[in-house]
């Protein structure tokens, strides 16, 4: 069964087709990168997957159900492209309050990232720097044994040492029933870590391809592909 | 093992190469027991999907073997990996040929520069 599947999927705001007649079907145990340029429809892709926004027309199935639903939340671990959390919180507690929340968290995890990263577990929030905010956000988002991640710009912030940390975090974390979806625009720093890409432009999906059948046929990497297809 | 990605060629093409220098070199000994397919993709920094091709392809190619509950190995077939360490000589030299015909030299020129560059050597 398909991790998830759009059909004919459209999103408008006012008049403005943000997704438009999107068609999607991504199976078990893939990483997948969703890429394009700004405002192409990325995040209201993501954001439809979890349930946050209900499309205009069309027909969204995660997991076997419909998003949004508890069963369905329970499979999803969403990571938004802004901060999501009480900023009055600590580290630990906002560990304590995942763990209330999902029956999936895995605290061990959680804590031996934060260790591994070297956030204090006393600090608030509020006390963060913007990178920390943002690795302690993917913490909470990868603890999480889910069946579909969804990862909205999860490296942008932060460092390179870091970012090899995280991407390494998602391989060590790889689970063949379980898929993962990565908007980024740092495509040359995560193209080996994926299986496939999909490239949206203007809310249609205008490429969908693996990885490596795309370098054989075209000759180049997938970042010089972009550049290519969206040079401005 | 250090590992190094050209943005050109599919990755798995560049997993299976660099593997089997890592093979044909003795760094990974007739016999070795292979990390798994998770930590050597961990290692590399790629797609564990991508990672399990490419051994795929080295089974077929004879270089490893698995052994359904014990893992991955290097196989113990030397002669097996001296042809493939002949192999690996020849693609350099080819490669180290392309390039010199691109800088206009024929194949004579090239053999006695060689040849200048390597006495004393050895």
């Amino acid at each position: 069964m398909a991790v998830l599947e759009y059909r004919e999927v459209t999103k408008l705001y006012g008049g403005v087709a943000a997704l438009d007649g999107v068609d999607l079907t991504i199976e078990p145990g893939r990483i997948v990168g969703l890429l394009g340029p700004n405002g192409c429809g990325k995040s209201t892709f993501l954001k439809l997957a979890c349930g946050l926004l209900a499309p205009t027309a069309g027909e969204i199935e995660i997991c076997g159900g419909r998003p949004g639903q508890p069963a369905t939340h329970a499979q999803v671990s969403f990571l938004p492209e802004r901060m999501a959390v009480p900023v009055w919180m600590t580290a630990a507690q906002l560990v304590d309050f995942y763990q209330d929340f999902y029956g999936d968290f895995r605290r061990d995890v959680a804590l031996q990232m934060l260790s591994d990263l070297h956030i204090d577990p006393a600090l608030r929030v509020r006390e963060m720097s913007k990178g920390t905010r943002e690795k302690v956000q993917l913490i909470l988002a990868m603890s999480r044994a889910a069946l579909l991640y969804l990862l909205d710009e999860p490296i942008g912030g932060v460092d390179p040492a870091t970012r090899d940390y995280i991407l390494s975090t998602i391989i060590a974390n790889y689970n063949p029933e379980a898929s993962v979806i990565v908007s980024t625009h740092l495509i040359a720093d995560v193209e080996k870590l994926l299986d496939e890409v999909v490239f949206l432009q203007n809310g249609q999906v205008i490429l969908h391809d693996e990885v490596d059948h795309l370098r054989e046929s075209r000759g180049m990497s997938v970042d010089a592909l972009f550049r290519e297809v969206f040079k401005c | 093992m250090k590992w190094q990605f050209s943005s050109d060629v599919p990755i798995y093409a560049q997993l299976i190469a660099q593997i089997q220098t890592t093979i044909v070199s003795g760094t990974w000994p007739p016999g070795e027991r292979l990390p798994s397919v998770r930590d050597l993709a961990a290692e590399a920094g790629v797609n564990p999907n991508t990672m399990q091709r490419a051994m795929t392809e080295l089974e077929r190619q004879g270089l490893v073997y698995s052994q359904r509950t014990a893992g991955r190995f290097v196989t113990e077939d030397r002669a097996r990996i001296e042809q493939a360490r002949l192999q690996c000589a020849q693609r350099q030299i080819q490669t180290f040929l392309d390039g010199m015909e691109q800088l206009g030299y024929t194949r004579e020129e090239i053999r006695l520069l060689v040849e200048q560059e390597t006495k004393g050597e050895s």
